[in-house]
């Protein structure tokens, strides 16, 4: 479980966070919907501890990631925003460099290894040199390798980008095969269809703000529209940065 | 200590598997030093020799009015050739090394038992004309000396009454130091060998990996920060520090390429001196991984990392220029300052002496205590928040 309080982050004069606060609870997929800006990817970050809040905290099962930065990024898998893998190694090796720096027995990581390549469906180029990978291999080992560890909970930043229709829907799925195994999954997205299909939860970020958090029917009763993209425009008061 | 480990293995696999690197921390690092030693010591030698032994002609102007002379020059190895117009602009256009020019008075002033001039044209300037110019000026003297000679004994003086004060070289250099002089620029080699080694992975496992965008997969794995450094840096020393053994070896064997013993010099390049170069420069090889490190870390990219750290390279080249130019004599403090310490240290073994242990502990706690500021500097850089932001 990941709880945010009140988040602050600034750069300068640009307030990127400006008081985000939400739940994302265990067995349940939840996504940080909001236009390009918005602050989802800074959000995220200070999530996986990569920046210090300016006020505001955050615990991950329960642990303050200001307080043991460290025991809060065991618990998390994360693909960050930057996906870069070593291009000299094999998608294996990317893999198998991760789980080392967690410090994993190497029976186990074998193990938890092939079982990633296999939920991916990523056998085929498991021995390649990731130099050359397509968007969608380069997503699979990035994902593998963040997932590697077997945390119980997961963010992603934009997990879909820059994927094809087939390798999305294989994204989607897999997503849902982490929430049934019981995980936090978390997600940012500009993409509302996404959103509106996968997630139990829906956290709307505008101009670093919460402007909603509900479930997705809820949202649909609060707006009074029928579908969720225009209630989704509706609060964010514009459709400018989104994607259907 | 496993997340060390498996920073330094994977930092040191990929980049075996990377060209440019393996080149240059293998074969251009190590090989410039000794290769460029190697050729420019024959040049050197070579052109020496030959102008010392070989025949030169020099234009005497005036030869036919002084047969004598002449022919004391022919019996030295020098040929007089025809007599050239204009010998000053000659010798500027550098057409001539040097131009013999013999007064029309010779003959005259010769048989009354006066004295004469010979006037000898040459640019002090230009170095290659150097011996010509002094082995024209010793056998005119000497042939001076020896005429006089001759006339104060057919005068009935013994010729000492003419030179009261004679000098006599004692000069006490020893082969292996006269060598020194020659290889001051030696120590430059193995710290050039050692930065090149390192220099490509220091690029590609700070900047390379942020362009790359990498570096924030990496550092949201539960590990604290200093540890990924301090594995990267073990790695990039690793790299630098075979750079230098594969430089010491090949040093080694130099003086089976160069003609030592026609120079009358000793050049000792053997296990001995090897071990302790590289034990001078142990300092040295952490030191410039944490300064590459910290440049590198200020790049945004691999190029921009790689144009401050061609800019860094001129740094070593400082104390090897200033010592070849102002030769200063060594106080103590000197052996505590990185890099002139080790220039040095590494002089003073060419020259046979030995670096006593108050120097060699001087050498390292000075080099030792730079490079903990550096990988300090670097440890804290690692630390900030925007380090591993690549957009």
């Amino acid at each position: 479980m990941i709880e945010v309080k009140d988040l602050h982050k600034a750069f300068g004069e640009v307030r990127a966070v400006n008081g985000v606060s939400f739940t994302a609870r265990d067995g349940e997929i939840t996504g940080l919907l909001g236009p390009n800006g918005a602050g989802k990817t800074t959000t995220l970050r200070m999530l996986y501890t990569l920046m210090t809040p300016d006020a505001g905290q955050v615990l991950v099962d329960g642990v303050d990631a200001a307080v043991d930065p460290l025991a809060v990024r065991r618990q998390l898998g994360v693909l960050p925003d930057a996906r870069g893998l070593y291009k000299r190694l094999t998608a294996t090796e990317n893999i198998d460099y991760f789980g080392r720096l967690h410090d994993m027995e190497p029976g186990l990581l074998r193990q938890r290894r092939e079982a990633l390549i296999d939920a991916l469906e990523m056998r085929d180029i498991a021995t390649r040199r990731t130099e050359g990978f397509s968007q969608g291999q380069r997503v699979k080992t990035a994902i593998a390798r963040a997932l590697v560890h077997d945390p119980r909970n997961v963010l992603l930043d934009e997990p879909t980008n820059g994927l094809d229709v087939m390798a999305t829907r294989a994204m989607r799925h897999f997503m849902r095969q982490l929430k049934d195994e019981g995980r936090c999954v978390l997600f940012s997205s500009h993409i509302m269809q996404e959103v509106a299909a996968l997630c139990d939860r829906i956290v709307v970020i505008a101009h670093g703000r919460v402007v909603a958090d509900e479930s997705p029917s809820a949202l649909l009763a609060q707006t009074g529209e029928t579908s969720l993209e225009d209630a989704f425009v509706k609060i964010i008061g514009t459709d400018e940065g989104l994607a259907a | 200590m496993s997340a060390f480990t498996a920073v330094y293995w994977k930092e040191v696999r990929e980049n075996l598997r990377d060209r440019r690197t393996l080149v240059n921390a293998l074969i251009t690092g190590p090989l410039l030093g000794p290769v460029m030693f190697i050729m420019l010591m024959n040049v050197m030698v070579n052109r020496e020799l030959a102008k010392s032994d070989r025949p030169i002609s020099v234009p005497v102007i005036g030869a036919e009015v002084a047969p004598n002379l002449v022919a004391a020059l022919k019996g030295a190895g020098i040929d007089a050739a025809p007599a050239m117009p204009d010998p000053e602009n000659a010798v500027r256009e550098q057409r001539a090394d040097i131009v013999l020019r013999i007064s029309p008075e010779y003959a005259q002033a010769w048989s009354k038992g006066q004295a004469v001039q010979v006037e000898l044209i040459y640019d002090s300037s230009r170095r290659d004309a150097s011996t010509p110019v002094m082995r024209v000026r010793s056998v005119v003297e000497s042939y001076g000396k020896r005429e006089g000679a001759m006339r104060l004994i057919a005068r009935g003086l013994s010729p000492t009454t003419a030179w009261p004060v004679q000098v006599a070289d004692r000069d006490q250099a020893t082969s292996q130091s006269r060598s020194a002089l020659m290889f001051s620029f030696l120590p430059y080699f193995f710290v050039l060998t050692v930065f090149l080694g390192g220099m490509y992975l220091a690029i590609d496992l700070t900047a390379g990996e942020r362009e790359r965008q990498s570096l924030e997969p990496l550092f949201v794995n539960p590990v604290a920060r200093w540890k990924i450094l301090a594995g990267k840096l073990a790695a990039i020393c690793t790299f630098s520090l075979v750079s230098l053994l594969l430089s010491v070896a090949a040093f080694a064997t130099a003086p089976l390429f160069i003609p030592v013993e026609k120079l009358g010099i000793a050049l000792d390049l053997g296990l001995r001196f090897g071990s302790q170069v590289v034990l001078l420069m142990l300092p040295l090889i952490v030191l410039l991984a944490a300064l590459q490190s910290l440049v590198s870390a200020f790049a945004k990219s691999y190029r921009e990392a790689q144009t401050y750290l061609s800019i860094l390279m001129i740094i070593p080249v400082l104390p090897s220029a200033l010592l070849s130019v102002i030769p200063v004599r060594a106080e103590p403090w000197m052996y505590a300052v990185p890099l002139l310490g080790q220039n040095l240290g590494i002089v003073q073994l060419l020259r046979g002496d030995g670096v006593p242990g108050w120097q060699l502990g001087l050498c390292l706690a000075g080099g030792f205590a730079a490079a903990v500021v550096a990988v300090w500097g670097t440890a804290l850089l690692y630390r900030s928040e925007r380090l591993a932001i690549s957009g």
